[in-house]
């Protein structure tokens, strides 16, 4: 088992390419008055940074804005980050 | 999202562009394929996006080979795991470098030989990895970092060259569809042989369109009938709703190329041969579905 050990294997891990929300222009907000909860930011979020209660990881999104765009109720805006 | 699972198996967050549709159908793959999956990936967008060693994104085992061995190591894969009795689902996750171009001929033997693989092919029209150089899956008149004028030659019809394979099961889907792509992945991976799906992957640095509208480019590539969503079970076609519905009432071609920075400038002919390529397509697989042909 120990030659097993010694294989070079990648773990997986939460974050392997860095924190990506250091890409980001543009921040997406969303505004809780208009939200209907639908969930199809998180359906359509290519990396999975919205969680299941509609929270955006800001420490991964990459502010690609598919979910402001997709979004029927326009809830979400797209804000540029302050540097 | 009620039947779709919860569970994640490419953690946060991989090194894909923003906006990127190959990590957003990874994400629907893996879902319908579950833990006991290995994923067999060669060179092309899929291959960079996991991270750096120590690391990985992929919550899943992965196996990264060279461009033209994917199938021919899956088929291996699948006989290896049929000769200790374990069940495990053996994917390609391919590009469409490494299947209409380079991956072809490994990708005919593995359906020849009849392995029990599902192969997916993520288009996104061009070697995007690299730098979106010209591919055989790249359509008429698009311009790409070898062709700046636009290809003069169509798309190569890859799902008739599998379909001449007479798999028992293969489609098409897109991941504006999710829910769609979830179910066709999920059936593929109930029936033993070999199954192929064809993704449409919408691309915004090589189609040069802004991030944003990636859903929205694949679903304007269905409704306007530049790609067409259907399954072939055992011979028998399907063509799945938003298809049909194109097929009666389509959007205008122009919506689907105008913000397209590839398609910018594409020449009156160019664009009368997509649309010509796009037609006969629909025409033979409505034919197909009638059992006409």
């Amino acid at each position: 088992m120990s030659s097993r050990t010694r294989l070079a294997r990648s773990r997986p891990t939460e974050g392997a390419c860095g924190k990506t929300g250091t890409w980001r222009v543009f921040r997406p907000v969303i505004d809780r008055g208009k939200c209907n909860a639908c969930g199809i930011c998180a359906m359509y979020c290519p990396d999975a940074a919205i969680s299941e209660d509609l929270e955006v990881d800001l420490d991964f999104c990459k502010g690609c804005g598919i979910c402001a765009h997709e979004c029927p109720k326009k809830a979400i805006m797209m804000v540029r980050e302050e540097k | 999202m009620t039947d779709i699972p919860r569970e994640e198996y490419i953690l946060k967050c991989t090194s894909a562009c923003a906006g990127c549709s190959d990590s957003l159908t990874l994400r629907y793959v893996l879902k319908a394929a579950g833990p006991d999956t290995v994923l067999v990936v060669p060179a092309c967008c899929t291959s960079v996006i996991q991270g750096i060693y120590p690391n990985t994104a992929m919550n899943i085992p992965v196996y990264n080979v060279a461009f033209a061995a994917a199938a021919a190591c899956a088929s291996g894969m699948s006989a290896a795991f049929k000769a200790v009795g374990r069940k495990t689902n053996v994917i390609v996750y391919a590009g469409d470098g490494g299947t209409v171009d380079i991956g072809i001929q490994a990708l005919s033997g593995a359906f020849e030989r009849g392995t029990d693989f599902l192969y997916i092919c993520y288009d996104n029209e061009a070697y995007g990895n690299t730098g979106m150089q010209r591919s055989g899956s790249t359509p008429a008149g698009a311009r790409t970092t070898t062709t700046p004028a636009g290809k003069g030659q169509t798309k190569k019809d890859l799902d008739a060259i599998v379909a001449a394979h007479n798999p028992p099961y293969m489609a098409t889907a897109c991941a504006s569809y999710p829910k769609d792509l979830f179910s066709k992945v999920q059936k593929a991976l109930s029936i033993r042989g070999p199954k192929f799906i064809h993704v449409l992957s919408p691309c915004p640095p090589g189609w040069r369109y802004s991030s944003e509208r990636s859903v929205e480019m694949g679903r304007l590539a269905v409704r306007s009938g530049m790609w067409i969503l259907y399954e072939r079970e055992f011979g028998k076609v399907t063509i799945n709703g938003p298809s049909k519905a194109a097929m009666i009432k389509p959007v205008p071609l122009e919506e689907y190329l105008e913000p397209q920075g590839r398609f910018k400038g594409i020449s009156p002919e160019a664009r009368a041969l997509l649309r010509s390529v796009a037609e006969r397509n629909a025409q033979r697989l409505k034919k197909e579905e009638e059992g006409i042909c």
